[in-house]
């Protein structure tokens, strides 16, 4: 696959650091120049390009790249582990490059401070062996996807979603793509994402891990890679479960008859709004959090409803307010009997619009959405609150 | 005679929390028909208003996609397993 010079040799040095690869007969002193002389790229420094990254850089692949844009914020570091508490606020690129030359200062760390577009993505993908996708959305994935398939790339794929995470390698010169498995993405909204659904902190530990490791079997043309094969892992019930993908000869991307032959716009792909006018359409009959309060200290008697889980209703809540999660709504309605006037608000203002909808379609005419949701409240009104 | 069913996470809230569910059926599609009879709320996750299969949701038979086998007229046979495959994409808000 690679076609980078192999380097002559290993300093002592480092023939010290991977003693461990040059004493496995699959690794040796042939597969350690392999890795020394490969390149690759991580698509975020999160979750999932945390221990992505970490590994490459222990195992000695000689040039690593990562993509991201992010600032470390509190509510990271329950997974993403390249970063430490005194990174918060940091961006995610620098501690990440803290974090590679503390575990291995032989290899090159390069720095893209960038949301991958498909402006850019060419240029970044082009410059390295083999892509990781690490990203957390939808439009991203099929732009990596694509580009990966368009530069002839490997992509280790992984992503994860509270307990289940899913590993492929996608994008080799026979093998499927991500399209072949996934030909269109669901609508924005059906699939919730980790920040409504939470995710268990070891998982992209786990995927990561699996990320790399298919990663380095590349490089080093060792065993056998995740190619054509789908791996779906749960964690509760600590099973691996394999399915076969296969390559469609109608892919729109890396069919025989390719009709996506140059990156697309992938948020219209998606059927993402952009969102300021999403914004817009959805604020212009939102209620601010300064009314509620007025309201609620008038003691007017409106009802607020309150459409999170229980786990988020634990964590805090605006006082008075009724909990029924955006899930059981439609079957819990009649529990609204009588309740026309009211204030709807989840975390951030999506799931509780949704529920609106609902409600409207319900005959509950005037039941009207909380703006920036329970965040927007803590922000404005309550800062004691504890924040998620 | 009842085949399993998996669930996959996100689509749990509308099998009843489930993460398996039986249901009966001589082909993939009647299975999925009887399940969406039994669990409603599954039913516009899967299909589209005129009744086809949405195009993002894999329908697995065992370790097969039923794209590749005889899609929803893939007979199923006693001990067969058939799994609900979503894509999931991680974190972001949207």
């Amino acid at each position: 696959m690679t076609t980078a010079t192999v380097p002559a040799a290993l300093s002592n040095h480092e023939v010290a650091r991977y003693s461990r690869h040059l004493i496995l007969p699959e690794v040796g002193m042939e597969g350690q120049l392999k890795l020394k002389a490969a390149s690759v790229l991580c698509i975020g420094a999160g979750g999932l390009g945390s221990p992505v990254a970490m590994y490459l850089a222990a195992a000695g692949v000689g040039r690593i790249g990562i993509v991201d844009f992010d600032v470390v914020d509190f509510s990271n570091l329950q997974r993403q582990i390249i970063h430490g508490t005194t990174d918060v606020g940091r961006p995610k690129l620098e501690s990440a490059r803290d974090s590679l030359s503390e575990i291995n200062p032989e290899v090159r760390v390069e720095l893209h401070n960038a949301a991958l577009s498909s402006q850019n993505a060419l240029d970044l993908l082009g410059g390295y062996d083999i892509i990781v996708d690490g990203t957390d959305n939808f439009p991203t994935r099929y732009l990596v996807n694509d580009a990966c398939v368009i530069l002839g790339k490997p992509n280790a794929y992984g992503s994860i979603f509270r307990f289940e995470g899913q590993v492929s390698v996608f994008a080799t010169a026979d093998g499927p793509c991500y399209r072949c498995m996934f030909p269109e993405p669901p609508p924005p909204g059906l699939v919730p994402s980790c920040a409504e659904g939470g995710v268990l902190g070891i998982l992209p530990g786990v995927v990561g891990t699996l990320q790399a490791t298919e990663a380095i079997k590349l490089i080093l043309g060792a065993g056998e890679p995740l190619i054509g094969r789908f791996v779906i892992y749960d964690a509760l019930k600590a099973r691996f479960r394999e399915l076969k993908v296969r390559r469609d000869p109608e892919c729109p991307v890396c069919g025989d008859h390719p009709t996506v032959t140059e990156l697309i716009d992938y948020e219209q792909f998606c059927g993402i709004v952009p969102t300021t006018t999403a914004e817009a359409a959805d604020g212009a009959d939102d209620v601010t959090v300064e009314e509620l309060k007025a309201r609620l200290d008038d003691q007017d008697g409106v009802f607020i409803l309150d459409v999170r889980d229980p786990p988020e209703y634990e964590i805090c809540c605006i006082p008075g307010s009724t909990l029924i999660p955006l899930g059981d709504l439609p079957a819990r309605l009649q529990e609204l009997e009588g309740r026309d006037d009211m204030i709807v608000h989840c975390k951030s203002g999506v799931r509780s619009a949704k529920a609106v909808k609902i409600l409207h379609d319900a005959g509950f005419k005037k039941a009207k959405n909380l703006g920036g949701g329970i965040l927007r409240w803590i922000d404005q009104i309550d800062p004691t609150l504890p924040k998620y | 005679m009842a085949t399993r069913i998996l669930i996959p996470t996100p689509l749990r809230a509308y099998a009843g929390k489930q993460d398996v569910v039986e249901a009966e059926g001589g082909t993939v599609g009647e299975l999925l028909a009887n399940m969406t009879t039994t669990y409603a709320d599954l039913r516009k996750h899967l299909y589209t208003e005129d009744g086809k299969l949405r195009h993002f949701v894999n329908i697995y038979l065992n370790d097969d996609d039923i794209r590749y086998l005889e899609k929803e007229e893939t007979p199923v046979k006693p001990g067969d397993t058939v799994s609900i495959i979503p894509s999931v994409a991680g974190g972001r808000q949207g």
